[in-house]
């Protein structure tokens, strides 16, 4: 790998939700990480101070994120005496604004506050604002809402001295795809090495011959990145990569019930759909990651596909445990079959298995 | 190299390859079938003698079979076509039920649904024109309103008694009692179902005690005309889960004249190929038409329901090039709408969902038990396609 600081350890990354009491932070941290339908959120009660969670992504990211209660008095002392202890060092902050608030104009103050504290701590983090619970406004009103409250927003965005690149909007609500498609944002914004996975994958997806190769999170199905080749290119349904987060989150919640297990041990090894249009497969890449792969319906490149992403799994392993790898002369209790820091010699006849190409090969660059 | 399954699999050779004879599927009449099965069982190398004349038989049953359709038509007096009559009190959740099973509707919004004045019609094109009417509660069976004909009534399957369970439950038992005598005095071929309605948030233990309260209460009097003889189903039903599909499923089951041949199919599959249960789905509605004869939970069909909406979904994201396709389409045509499904568990290795589509309209979902591993998946498949023609054959008419 070119740079030489790139993934060598652990990326801690601090990221900020914040809003006021009732705004829907904890809801979303549950949809998106504990495995909640969007009905169950009733059931979560307001948050006192500051909830902590420690969420690992793609081996080397550890997302550290702080679910800050929004109830006014903790508000206070987070702008006081835990100022610098709660606003400093932070890579993101989340903040997110009901739409149907009866406050607004309150919730405006609260805003411009929790910005200039971020801004003398943190001035080079990135903000992702969520106009939440669109669900409550009527259809036709959305898209004109959504504007003015952004407007409204950026301008003190501005005011406390972001820039319009460090700011970004997203609709959300609970109840459709909107919330994964905001977080995927978030977690592509986060990834150290987006640029290097998506290159692999690129190489993978010529290989392959795919269609599209979308790479989900196992845990949140967020959907980390995506490659689309010329043939998948006109597809109408942008939306097509939350939506599927969305489906995969619901299958599992389906899986769970049907078996008795929790949500969050549910996880099937490989799901294949074959129809006369297209063929389908998702499957496990690395530890914390699934590959959706996309293919033209023809069986036997399906078939070599199939075999090849399996393959490519080392590649990705290793790219995905630097960390480890770092460390390995330490044991490591959970290592999984197929799943090495090191490639070892494989036998080359394994892999002629698409024409005589030879798959996935080093990714130096 | 670990491969789950070799990778000619998916195609499989129509040759079998397998050391059990995938031919046991054959579809044997009724008479013959257990020592037929045995005497399958026992041939466990088929030589292509045997293979031979394994094709004839099953030839020769599929004549034995359609003749056997021919000879029946008292039993085909409708054309196969689910025409339900929905009736019950002011806001028992018929339109709910209406709009929820045929028009896809989420049934969170029903709440905004307005009272029903007129009879009200819809049906969906699905493995067989399928039709739901609502009647207005102001009206009764007899009512010329309802412009039920006499040859309307012919076409009549069934009726369903709706009851809403969080209300006063027994206030439309005369009602309802007076509709079913209407039925068995004129038209006895016309089904009467109660679904006790809106069972959602209520204990286990009332539930239970409301359905057997409505049962008892309906059958007494149902005597008391002197319909005693009349046979009624009683659901429990709700939209806010798959008790309403399970229950529209029964009753259109009950409508359909090849129902034995589809579930003696589905069973003999089953234990073929050692599946656990087997739906057969009319794909859009995911009402199923068929089913196994093992024990049934709703949860299994819950997990197979749940998956059909998968498959849709992701084909509707993917299928989009298909339309612009088609007419230029050659020797692929045939294949198009044809899906095929999986999925694997990481858990235990070898449970997995088997679905595949089976017409345009229907789709074979499959719970795979124990033991029903990778292993078998070439059986599987074979089967599963002689089941496919097996299918179509039946609905052919
Ligand atoms: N309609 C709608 N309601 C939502 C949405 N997201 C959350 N809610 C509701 O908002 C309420 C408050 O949600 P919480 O997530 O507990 O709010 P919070 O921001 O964590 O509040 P504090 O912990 O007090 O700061 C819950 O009752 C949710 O049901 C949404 O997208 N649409
Ligand atoms: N809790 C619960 N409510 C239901 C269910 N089904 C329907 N409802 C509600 O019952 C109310 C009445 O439903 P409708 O479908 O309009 O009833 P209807 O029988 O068509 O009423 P009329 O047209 O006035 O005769 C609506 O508010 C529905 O949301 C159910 O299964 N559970
Ligand atoms: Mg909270
Ligand atoms: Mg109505």
């Amino acid at each position: 790998m070119s740079t030489p600081e790139r993934g060598k350890r652990q990326k801690q990354r601090k990221v900020l939700l914040m809003g006021r009491s009732g705004a829907g932070k904890s809801s979303m941290r549950a949809i998106i990480f504990s495995n909640y339908v969007a009905k169950d959120v009733r059931r979560l009660g307001a948050t006192i101070d500051v909830e902590h969670s420690n969420v690992r992504f793609m081996g080397n990211l550890l997302l550290n994120l702080w679910d800050c209660g929004g109830q006014d008095s903790f508000v206070e002392s987070y702008l006081n005496n835990q100022r610098s202890h709660v606003f400093s060092s932070v890579a993101v902050m989340i903040f997110v604004i009901d739409i149907s608030s009866r406050e607004p104009a309150a919730d405006m103050i609260n805003f411009a506050a929790t910005l200039r504290a971020l801004h003398e701590h943190s001035p080079g983090s990135k903000l992702f604002i969520l106009i939440h619970k669109m669900d409550l406004v009527p259809t036709e009103q959305k898209h004109k809402i959504f504007q003015q409250k952004t407007e409204e927003v950026r301008a003190r965005c501005t005011e406390e001295g972001f820039t319009d690149q460090q700011v970004e909007f997203w609709a959300t609500s609970i109840w459709d795809q909107s919330l994964y498609r905001a977080w995927t944002q978030v977690l592509y914004f986060l990834v150290p090495n987006a640029a290097t996975i998506e290159s692999m994958l690129r190489k993978l997806a010529d290989l392959l011959d795919a269609r599209e190769l979308i790479l989900y999170e196992r845990t949140t199905c967020l959907a980390v990145t995506h490659i689309t080749r010329a043939s998948e290119a006109h597809n109408p349904y942008t939306d097509r990569f939350e939506r599927i987060s969305s489906i995969l989150k619901t299958h599992k919640h389906s899986m769970a019930k049907h078996t008795g297990m929790l949500a969050s041990e549910t996880s099937f090894a490989e799901m294949q759909i074959k129809t006369g249009a297209f063929m389908f497969f998702i499957t496990r890449l690395t530890e914390n990651t699934n590959l959706a792969v996309v293919m033209p319906s023809d069986e036997a490149a399906f078939n070599a596909a199939r075999v090849n992403v399996q393959l490519a799994r080392r590649e990705f392993a290793q790219f995905d445990i630097v960390e480890k790898k770092a460390a390995r002369d330490l044991p490591l209790p959970h290592r999984q079959d197929g799943y090495r820091g090191q490639m070892y010699g494989m036998d080359e006849s394994q892999y002629s298995l698409n024409d005589a190409e030879a798959p996935i090969r080093g990714y130096e660059d | 190299m670990h491969t789950l399954f070799s990778s000619n699999i998916l195609s499989p050779p129509p040759a079998p390859a397998t050391q059990q004879n995938p031919f046991e599927l054959l579809f044997n009449s009724a008479a013959t079938s257990n020592s037929t099965a045995s005497a399958s069982n026992s041939s466990a190398h088929s030589s292509p003698i045997e293979y031979n004349l394994l094709t004839r038989r099953l030839q020769d049953e599929r004549r034995a079979t359609e003749d056997a359709r021919h000879v029946e038509p008292t039993a085909v007096r409708r054309k196969g076509h689910p025409k339900l009559l929905l009736m019950g009190q002011r806001r028992s959740g018929k339109s709910s039920i209406q709009n929820v099973i045929l028009q896809k509707m989420p049934p969170t919004e029903t709440l905004y649904l307005e009272s029903t004045n007129t009879v009200k019609t819809v049906s969906m094109q699905s493995f067989a024109q399928f039709e739901m009417t609502e009647v207005p509660s102001q009206l009764s069976i007899e009512s010329p309103e309802i412009a039920y004909s006499e040859a309307n009534f012919r076409e009549l399957g069934t009726v369903i008694w709706v009851i809403d369970v969080q209300d006063d439950y027994l206030s439309s038992i005369n009602s309802l009692v007076h509709t079913a005598g209407f039925l068995a005095e004129n038209y006895p071929r016309v089904h009467f179902e109660v679904f006790i309605h809106k069972t959602d948030g209520l204990s286990e233990e009332y539930r239970y005690d409301a359905f057997r309260e409505v049962r008892q209460r309906v059958q007494d009097e149902l005597s008391d005309v002197g319909f005693g003889h009349r046979e009624v189903a009683f659901h429990q039903t709700s939209i806010f889960d798959h008790s309403i599909y399970e229950a529209i499923s029964k009753v259109v089951q009950r409508l359909l004249p090849q129902l034995p041949a589809l579930e003696a199919l589905l069973n003999r599959l089953c234990s073929t190929c050692g599946m656990q249960k087997a739906y057969l789905f009319d794909t859009a509605s995911k009402i199923y038409i068929a089913t196994d004869a093992s024990p049934t939970f709703l949860k299994d069909y819950e997990v197979c329901s749940d998956y059909v909406d998968v498959i849709v979904d992701i084909k509707a994201l993917y299928g989009w090039q298909q339309p612009a396709k088609k007419p230029a389409g050659g020797s692929d045509a045939d294949d198009e709408g044809i899906g095929e499904s999986v999925v694997t568990f990481e858990r235990n290795g070898d449970t997995y969902i088997y679905a595949r589509e089976i017409t345009e309209h229907l789709s074979l979902i499959c719970l795979m038990g124990k033991g029903s591993g990778i292993d078998k998946r070439v059986l599987i498949d074979y089967n599963v396609s002689l089941l496919q023609d097996a299918v179509v054959e039946v609905f052919k008419v």
